[in-house]
């Protein structure tokens, strides 16, 4: 699902966020990426989704080697690719429902269709009740909440997700990560950028460790 | 519950199914009636930006447009004078009364002339004596001094112009019995001359304030994407096309050049209701039943047309511009 083949990101002005990185998540698999702030974290999901490219080595998900996907191609690529935000990212002047169908409507997808995949996508996260509301009104969890329903509304078969229980009490944090686990139970991958070791140990994933843009842990395939 | 169950070999989830031709032209039309009926909903929720944008397009669009409607009630006037010219034919002594009707009747089968009257020269000594006053000085001549005239009304085309009737009035001397051919050309020439120049003049203004509505509407299209920033990145960030983004700018221009033409369609009947009273008192001094005469059906659409066509292709200057500027980070 995911291939990082020696992998590099130099930023402009010569900043070396990822040195020769590889790794290789296989479909369906479920991993924690773990590391200090500014270890390369950010910038690993970001070559994922396409927000970056590599200065060197190849990045190659579903599949696709991200080097020959053109800017055109970009949207397409990121569709398949469910992203979750530590600031959620939502539109404050459409409701939960408007938010979440958003990829739907991006993808050209029916009236119907929408509805009923919105709700399906709500009931899963617990907010059905809440489908009218303005995301303003909501906790935090629940914002999130909503983020993790926008990002699976489409069904894509990686979900990324960068410190989705950053700012989230302990027994929240658990709530959202058993929602991962339960994505990641019907076969989608899931790979989730956290710093909440104690959180990570309890759930026995597969972590990898990122130290000064190095890859310098990797638990292996425990599932 | 209704995320269907999947095996770690084969999910590929929202991956572009192929569709047929019917189900693509489907979901196009659909995306385009969603973003019509999106964007109106938006300017219906915060109409006074887009009320104040569509009359600064209304005004600039009502200038030219005005006087284009001016400039047609000109012409009308003129067509109008162009009515009122008659050529005078002053016949040659010799020539008899007979051979006098007989040229009239042959004149009056020309398609280029209305109607012809003949004053015999009988006829213009009586006109001369009623007329001038000096119809004592008249009785010492022996002789009528005054020589028959046909009287012809062209019937010119105003687009033919005053070239056709100087063509005519060359065909006319030509005749033998004709002594000289008169019209009093100048007159109407200079009121074609100027004319011409107030039509260049609408051109101008209305080239110029057509640029000024394109900027007018590039930049508030500019601002739009900037205060909707945010949006637009994240609108990227789950898959959203450049199409998708551009889409509702688009509408938005168009939205703007429509109501800004419907502002500038306002303003001018306004202005002609004012001014119609005024002009018809002024017509009735000239013993004319001239009326003002409104924008007709073909300006009124270009009208419209002009203005969604510059509102359009103001956002798209402003979206090709400023979009790609706009990424994730």
């Amino acid at each position: 699902m995911i291939r990082f083949a020696n992998v590099s990101k130099r930023y402009p002005g010569g900043y070396e966020a990822l040195s020769d990185v590889s790794l290789h998540l296989v479909p369906g698999e479920m991993a924690f990426l773990t590391g200090h702030s500014g270890a390369g974290k950010s910038t690993l999901l970001k070559l994922i989704a396409l927000i970056e490219r590599p200065t060197n080595g190849q990045v190659i998900i579903n599949s696709q080697n991200f080097a020959k996907v053109a800017r055109r191609r970009i949207p397409y690529v990121r569709r398949d690719i469910g992203i979750i935000f530590q600031d959620h990212r939502l539109l404050f002047d459409r409701t939960v429902f408007d938010n979440v169908a958003l990829p739907l409507i991006i993808a050209g997808h029916g009236h119907q269709e929408i509805g009923r995949r919105v709700r399906a996508a709500l009931d899963k996260v617990g907010l059905l009740s809440k489908e009218k509301m303005y995301p303003i009104t909501l906790s935090g969890g629940e914002q999130q909440r909503v983020g993790i329903a926008r990002a699976v509304v489409n069904k894509p078969p990686l979900l990324l997700a960068d410190e989705p229980t950053g700012n989230l009490d302990p027994e929240l944090s658990r709530e959202i990560m058993g929602l991962f686990e339960e994505f990641n139970r019907v076969g989608v991958s899931v790979l989730i950028a956290s710093h909440d070791l104690d959180l990570i140990r309890q759930l026995g994933h597969r972590v990898l460790r990122l130290d000064h843009g190095r890859l310098v842990g990797d638990t292996g395939g425990a599932r | 519950m209704a995320e269907p169950q999947r095996n770690a070999g084969a999910p590929e989830g929202a991956r572009v199914v192929k569709m047929g031709i019917g189900a693509l032209l489907r979901s196009w039309l659909l995306r385009h009636v969603q973003t019509f009926f999106y964007t109106l909903g938006q300017i219906w929720r915060r109409p006074f930006n887009a009320i104040l944008t569509a009359a600064v397009i209304g005004i600039a669009l009502a200038l030219p447009a005005g006087l284009h409607v001016l400039l047609g009630n000109a012409q009308q006037v003129a067509r109008g004078w162009d009515g009122a010219t008659q050529i005078s034919l002053f016949l040659k002594r010799g020539v008899s009364e007979m051979r006098a009707e007989l040229l009239a009747r042959e004149l009056d089968a020309l398609p280029e002339i209305g109607t012809v009257r003949y004053i015999s020269r009988e006829q213009a000594l009586e006109e001369f004596k009623s007329l001038s006053g000096f119809g004592d000085v008249l009785q010492v001549l022996e002789d009528n001094p005054l020589p028959a005239v046909l009287v012809l009304f062209p019937k010119v085309e105003q687009e033919q112009g005053p070239e056709a009737m100087e063509r005519l009035l060359e065909q006319l001397r030509t005749r033998p019995e004709v002594d000289l051919a008169q019209l009093d050309m100048q007159w109407v020439k200079r009121i074609y001359a100027m004319m011409d120049i107030v039509r260049r003049g609408v051109w101008v203004l209305g080239s110029l304030l057509g640029l000024a509505v394109l900027l007018v509407v590039g930049n508030t299209i500019r601002l739009a994407i900037q205060n909707r920033r945010d949006e637009i990145v994240i609108i990227k960030l789950i898959g959203g096309t450049d199409a998708f983004i551009r889409r509702p700018f688009l509408y938005t221009g168009f939205w703007y050049g429509l109501f800004g033409g419907a502002v500038a369609l306002g303003m001018i009947q306004v202005s002609l209701l004012f001014l119609a009273g005024p002009v018809a008192g002024l017509a009735g001094l000239y013993g004319s039943d001239f009326r003002l005469h409104g924008l007709d059906v073909l300006t009124a659409l270009a009208l419209f047309g002009g203005g969604c066509l510059l509102g359009l292709l103001g956002s798209w200057l402003a979206v090709g511009r400023h979009l790609r500027e706009i990424e994730p980070t």
